[in-house]
């Protein structure tokens, strides 16, 4: 029941911002921040602590936490602005067109249901359907994530699963009403690699073959470099670049994104027992919100700023396959 | 003790000449709970060379920070013992540990929890000192100066208090109080596990400086691979409680004879690492640490396990001076891995 046209973006973000009300005035956290996602592709988006790629995930869902709020731009869902949408017509999108699932499961798990009942109930919440079609529906759904014994795990509490297995049953939950756009905010994280590798790989397959357009946030550029087609790097609330991930590692255009790559330890990087090759550090910090500077909030830290760079935000420009927010973007090879 | 037949394991030893600061040998340590006894740690051994980092990964119950735990004596194990240089600290009273404590010490993932926020920075770092009544006041402002200056911190830090720091700070604090007494062995427990990866570089290159000018050893817990492949010399795979493999850093690497070792790399993806797992990846969760697999206790999710293997425990075999490995049918890394042929057949 998809609606989306070909090659037309299923989720298009234009212009989000979003701030913290504060005593000392409106604290700004993301900044006009646009971008779309297609049927079947996943985007990533990337970034360290503070950097507002979880606050713009819970923003596509209208899920910002008081005293943060949206300050600005839209967030089209199949050509619908969810912003303007009342929370009552909100919660029929949610769960049924787009869903989320978060780091730690349990948080979102309701511990005194069973897990078969908690996804029977989210069908039911959107379709009017019998309990006993819910229940076929819910078993095939654990079928779907591959949970062995589907019978069995309907019947058990969410404590008594493995993290591994609560992840893949809040997969099931988002799929329930079949949505157009999954969000999955650092999924993987508190999970094991090998168990993570079983979850990626999941979620991979079920934006193949049911055209799931998925939202991917993470700080972790080697899951990025295997599982997702297009990569947006976030820096103090702003996109500094946006690029096809193959791209985006061959040749990154803007100095943090390539700070953070020269950050990560390489294979054979020297020898054991020879002297190792130094990583790249990125000097300084992360500017606080109250502080941020006028002109590119990465300037403090980059070895290319010079005057124009203090003075203004640089607006993104065309780059290859993307775009990249950098008034030295080209120069960025003689690092 | 675990049922199952456990054959004597053979000393694994550095490929290095010089006396280990660290010798721990037949390590087990045992949990007792309400549900039930959990064997925690199972005959763990290794050595550690001076100046050296010996790097132990595995995921959530393999052991490892239980083993970093017991090194440091913060448990008790119930069988092995622990040499520190010529000291067998295995049953070492509290009053003799606090001299072990000189040459031993630890730092964890989270700082914050081991700093007392009432104290300042210097009085943290000048603790250790006190206690082992090292130097007069002034000699140990001047070691707190001396030791801010060698974890990149400015003097004035001395004059503040934990909370007024940054997590990558903080971590750089917790380094320094663990370096005050010139430590031949510092055990880290995923201590860069916190941090953003451009925070991680800056203490990473840190601990590397430390080493170099000190000459400490590291016994470094973690969880990706990639830091503890950049940081180790030597690496030890833990699985369920047992040392599974451990050898070189690249010849781990670049020959890893284990299944489990094999899907631990294939299943974690790197920037510069193949765009695919090479192989289908490991099925279902570990096994309960409560109720232990037979024999090998791999065996329950390994693609090429045969009957031997849920019949016996695989003693640790040398493949090449200094890679050894504990499996009935390691890979040799001269033939096709014979993991896809078994998958395929």
């Amino acid at each position: 029941m998809s609606h989306a046209v070909p090659n037309e973006p299923v989720l298009a973000v234009d212009g989000l911002s979003i701030g913290f009300q504060t005593r000392r005035g409106l604290l700004p956290a993301v900044r006009e921040l646009s971008f779309s996602v297609r049927s079947g592709e996943m985007l990533a988006i990337v970034g360290e602590s503070g950097c507002g790629k979880s606050l713009t995930a819970l923003a596509l869902l209208g899920l910002i936490p008081p005293p943060g709020r949206v300050t600005g731009g839209t967030v089209r869902l199949e050509g619908r602005d969810l912003l303007a949408l009342d929370e009552a017509a909100l919660r029929r999108v949610r769960g049924a067109r787009i869903a989320m699932i978060f780091q730690e499961p349990m948080t979102a798990l309701n511990p005194v249901l069973t897990v078969g009942e908690q996804i029977m109930e989210a069908i039911l919440e959107h379709e009017p359907v019998s309990r006993k079609a819910a229940r076929k529906r819910t078993l095939a759904l654990l079928e779907r994530v591959r949970i062995p014994d589907p019978e069995r795990r309907f019947a058990e509490y969410p404590h008594r699963l493995s993290g591994g297995m609560r992840q893949r049953v809040m997969i099931a939950m988002a799929l329930a009403g079949a949505p157009a756009v999954l969000v999955a905010d650092e999924p993987t994280t508190a999970l094991d690699v090998t168990i993570q590798a079983q979850i990626l790989s999941l979620i991979d397959e079920l934006r193949r073959e049911q055209g799931t357009a998925v939202v991917f946030i993470t700080h972790d550029l080697g899951v990025v470099s295997r599982y997702v087609d297009r990569v947006l790097v976030m820096y103090a609330g702003r996109k500094v670049e946006e690029r096809d991930t193959r791209d985006l590692f061959a040749d990154p255009l803007h100095p943090y994104t390539r700070g953070l790559i020269a950050a990560q330890p390489r294979a054979g990087a020297g020898a054991a027992g020879a002297v190792r090759e130094r990583l790249a550090e990125i000097p300084g910090t992360v500017p606080a919100l109250a502080a941020m500077p006028a002109g590119c909030a990465f300037a403090p830290r980059c070895p290319l700023a010079d005057e124009r760079c203090v003075q203004a935000v640089p607006p993104p420009r065309r780059a290859g396959s993307g775009l990249v927010a950098c008034h030295h973007a080209g120069e960025t090879h003689a690092l | 003790m675990p049922s199952d037949a456990v054959l004597a394991a053979p000393a694994v030893s550095a490929p290095v000449t010089a006396t280990p600061v660290l010798r721990v040998s037949g390590l087990s340590v045992e949990y007792r709970t309400a549900r039930g006894v959990v064997h925690a740690l199972d005959n763990v051994s290794f050595e550690l060379a001076p100046g050296e980092t010996l790097g132990i990964v595995g995921e959530s119950g393999c052991g490892k920070s239980t083993l970093a735990r017991a090194v440091v004596r913060l448990l008790d194990p119930s069988a092995g013992t622990i040499r520190l240089g010529e000291t067998d600290i295995t049953h070492a009273t509290r009053r003799r540990m606090r001299a072990a404590r000189r040459d031993l010490q630890m730092v964890l993932q989270d700082p914050a929890a081991s700093l007392d926020p009432r104290w300042t920075v210097g009085d943290l770092l000048a603790e250790p000192l006190e206690i082992h009544g090292i130097g007069s006041r002034a000699e140990r402002r001047a070691r707190v100066a001396d030791l801010l200056d060698k974890v990149g911190l400015p003097p004035e830090a001395a004059q503040r208090r934990p909370h007024e720091f940054s997590g990558g700070q903080r971590q750089r604090i917790g380094i320094a109080r663990a370096l005050a007494l010139e430590p031949k062995v510092v055990v880290l427990d995923e201590p860069v596990s916190a941090l953003d990866v451009s925070v991680q570089a800056q203490i990473l290159n840190l601990l590397t400086d430390l080493q170099r000018t000190l000459g400490v050893s590291f016994l470094f817990i973690g969880h990706d691979l990639s830091v503890v492949e950049y940081v180790s010399d030597r690496v030890a795979v833990m699985y369920l409680g047992r040392i599974v493999e451990l050898g070189g850093r690249d010849s781990l690497w670049r020959r890893p004879a284990h299944p489990y070792t094999r899907a631990l790399l294939d299943a974690a993806p790197r920037i510069d690492g193949p765009s695919a797992p090479a192989g289908p990846g490991l099925t279902g969760d570990t096994p309960s640490p409560y109720d232990l697999p037979s024999g090998c206790r791999f065996h329950t999710r390994c693609p090429i396990a045969a009957d031997v293997c849920r019949r016996l425990a695989p003693a640790m075999q040398a493949l090449s001076p200094g890679h050894h490995v504990a499996c009935h049918f390691p890979d040799s890394g001269s033939e096709p891995p014979s993991m896809q042929s078994a998958i395929n057949s």
